[in-house]
């Protein structure tokens, strides 16, 4: 059997000797942090056109994660990759051929891109709030303040969890284009159009990345949205239960499809 | 049976390929049925059917890629899945593309290498032995298909296992290529190992095999040493062209021949297919009724022929002569149609030349299960032909 330190090292070779890795990873840290950056920097200069409501649960801390919407994509581009390539490649094959135990090879896979994923993700948050506080001037925050340092280490897992969910998806749905095709959309659209519409808000507030992204809210209701029946660590949860049942389910299907 | 193994079975035995009532259904479809075999160590097996006939399948059936509907398949005794350490007691080639595409072949190998525990330098190693160090470190995108073969190779031979399984190796391989897989094959073999080669070449099997698994539709058609499919198979004919003339003469003489005992079947071209008769009665048999011939020559069955028979009923994708019809202006005339074309009363072989012909003075199939051992190939072979530049 191959020992589970023995397919670690070995995801670990596969991971870092393709160029997508790289630059999936630095697109995500990239983007995230020059669009909170300058949506920083707007925030900062268009401060008191903005409505009162606003002004009154204006966020600081939020504001300089508000890259991530675009950010995130580039994540979950990185999750599909690491798992789709191996099926659009043929390496599945070559892979289980190695490791018959299946289990092993999933979660040793999902183990060393997601710590990379989770490695990224609190790097750019890290980076994306004290540029943002800088840019703030006289509206920023400070990491000592209450919840800061909560939401900035949130914001990190948020990014990584998001990878893990799409390597997930991606195992259950075995195609790196079924995959992008289903999660692109989803996360750039449907879940941003659901969370604005009267009727579906109640539905959509449960989505991975609306209950997820509560973590980064420092002020409750923080910007004049919504209020959620969760908290920050309760939307969290939410999220790593959409990760838990994304890898079961990929875990399911690899183990009762053929490769 | 009449195959004996270079090595006591017994003592390899735990390196043996056995497989019990293998099925496997896509839905409708049943891509394996009911097949049993064996494959036994210290000797090289090929595994032949024509295109879908489900040898891929049975490999990643062997492989535990796919779980066989019932049945089940061993190796060693235990189901792939249960083998301990399996890339140091199994190395497979299913398929030369399955690699990714921005990997150097180095790094996977070394990926491959490091599952099981085997240190870098073998990589550089098995690259050395399929000729591919001077490529080791560009992404594999650029490979040649030949290219991929070696490299495909290289990963069954990393953990130097005792059964070895190749799908279709010799695809997109070279003249040069090809032969230094088959002797490869061989000296696998001869270390004791199992090795299991599939292909849809006959003639490449005869090369290259001592036992042969023939299957079609999924279903075991043959499975016997090649020596005994060669004996059983090669069966000798005259053919008999008769002097043009009225089409009567021809059908005289086949009546005549059959009436002597012979059996007679109609090749495409007119010639007439001649077995069970020496050549000086279908002389005599043909004096006899009156009728001149432009030809009696005698003439052996290849194995290829022997083979083509006898997946014939079996095939599933056949090509059909490709008639343009559909290029054809409204009032076509007749002129592809074959006046006295006949259809073969059994299944033949009209194709000619179709597989390189034997070289001279030599009978590649007759000499294939007496050849000597061949020599020791020349593993550090260098490839210098194929360059992805």
């Amino acid at each position: 059997m191959a020992s589970v330190p023995a397919v670690l090292t070995s995801e670990w070779t596969k991971i870092r000797t393709v160029s997508s890795t790289v630059w999936t990873l630095i697109s995500a840290f990239v983007v995230t942090v020059a669009m909170s950056a300058a949506l920083c920097a707007l925030m900062n200069s268009q401060f008191d056109d903005l409505p009162v409501a606003e002004r009154a649960t204006f966020d600081p801390t939020l504001i300089s994660f508000s890259g991530m919407v675009l950010g995130q994509l580039a994540m979950v581009v990185f999750g599909v990759l690491v798992v789709g390539t191996e099926y659009s490649s043929g390496m599945i094959r070559t892979s289980l051929a190695a490791v018959p135990q299946r289990g092993s090879f999933l979660f040793s896979k999902v183990a060393v891109a997601g710590v990379l994923a989770l490695v990224v993700g609190i790097a750019t948050s890290f980076v994306s709030f004290f540029l943002g506080q800088a840019l703030l001037g006289d509206h920023h925050t400070d990491i000592g303040a209450d919840n800061v340092l909560r939401a900035v280490v949130g914001g990190g897992l948020y990014m990584g969890l998001i990878g893990i969910f799409s390597m997930g998806v991606a195992t259950m749905l075995r195609s790196s284009m079924l995959s992008l095709g289903i999660l692109m959309p989803f996360f750039f659209l449907v879940s941003q159009i659901l969370s604005a519409v009267p009727g579906a808000k109640k539905v959509a507030r449960y989505f991975p990345d609306q209950a997820g992204s509560k973590i980064m809210q420092v002020v409750p209701d923080a910007m004049n949205s919504d209020p959620a029946p969760y908290g920050p660590w309760g939307g969290l949860g939410i999220l790593v239960a959409w990760v838990a049942a994304a890898l079961i389910g990929g875990y399911v299907v690899l183990k009762k499809r053929d490769a | 049976m009449a195959w004996a193994p270079t090595t006591d079975v017994s003592r390899w035995g735990w390196s043996m390929i056995e497989a019990i009532g293998l099925t496997k259904r896509y839905g409708a479809k049943t891509a394996v049925h009911n097949l049993s075999f064996q494959v036994r160590p210290g000797a090289v097996t090929g595994f032949l059917g024509p295109n879908g006939s489900g040898k891929s399948t049975t490999m990643r059936m062997i492989l535990g890629l796919d779980q066989p509907t019932s049945g089940h398949v061993t190796i060693g005794g235990h189901p792939f899945r249960s083998l301990p350490n399996a890339p140091r007691q199994v190395g497979a080639l299913l398929d030369a593309k399955a690699v990714h595409g921005g990997r150097s072949a180095r790094n996977h190998l070394l990926s491959l290498a490091q599952l099981a525990g085997i240190p870098a330098a073998r990589v550089d190693e098995v690259l050395g032995v399929v000729g591919l160090q001077d490529v080791a470190r560009k992404r594999s995108k650029g490979f040649s298909l030949g290219m991929g073969q070696r490299l495909g190779i290289a990963a069954a031979l990393l953990g130097d296992p005792q059964v070895l399984l190749f799908d279709e190796p010799v695809n997109g391989l070279d003249p040069e290529g090809i032969l230094w897989v088959r002797n490869l094959m061989k000296m696998l073999a001869s270390e004791g190992r199992t090795v299991f080669v599939s292909s849809h070449l006959m003639s490449e099997m005869a090369l290259t095999a001592d036992h042969l698994i023939v299957i079609g539709r999924g279903q075991l058609l043959s499975d016997m040493s090649v020596k005994d499919f060669i004996s059983a198979n090669s069966a000798d004919f005259a053919r008999v062209r008769v002097a043009d003339g009225p089409a009567e003469r021809r059908e005289k003489l086949t009546a005549s021949l059959t009436e002597a005992g012979g059996q007679v079947m109609s090749e495409p071209g007119g010639a007439l297919r001649v077995t069970g008769l020496p050549l000086p009665r279908i002389s005599d048999v043909a004096h006899e009724a009156d009728v001149r011939l432009w030809e009696l020559s005698p003439h052996q069955a290849s194995l290829e022929e022997a083979y083509m028979r006898m997946t014939q009923g079996v095939v599933d994708y056949r090509s059909t002569a490709d008639q343009k019809a559909g290029l054809q202006p409204p009032a076509a005339p007749h002129g592809y149609a074959q006046p006295g074309y006949e259809v073969p009363r059994q299944p033949e072989t009209p194709q000619q030349n179709w597989y390189a012909p034997p070289p001279p003075g030599q009978n590649p199939y007759a000499a294939a299960p007496d050849r000597p051992a061949p020599a020791a190939p020349d593993l550090t072979k260098r490839e210098t032909s194929e360059d992805p530049r």
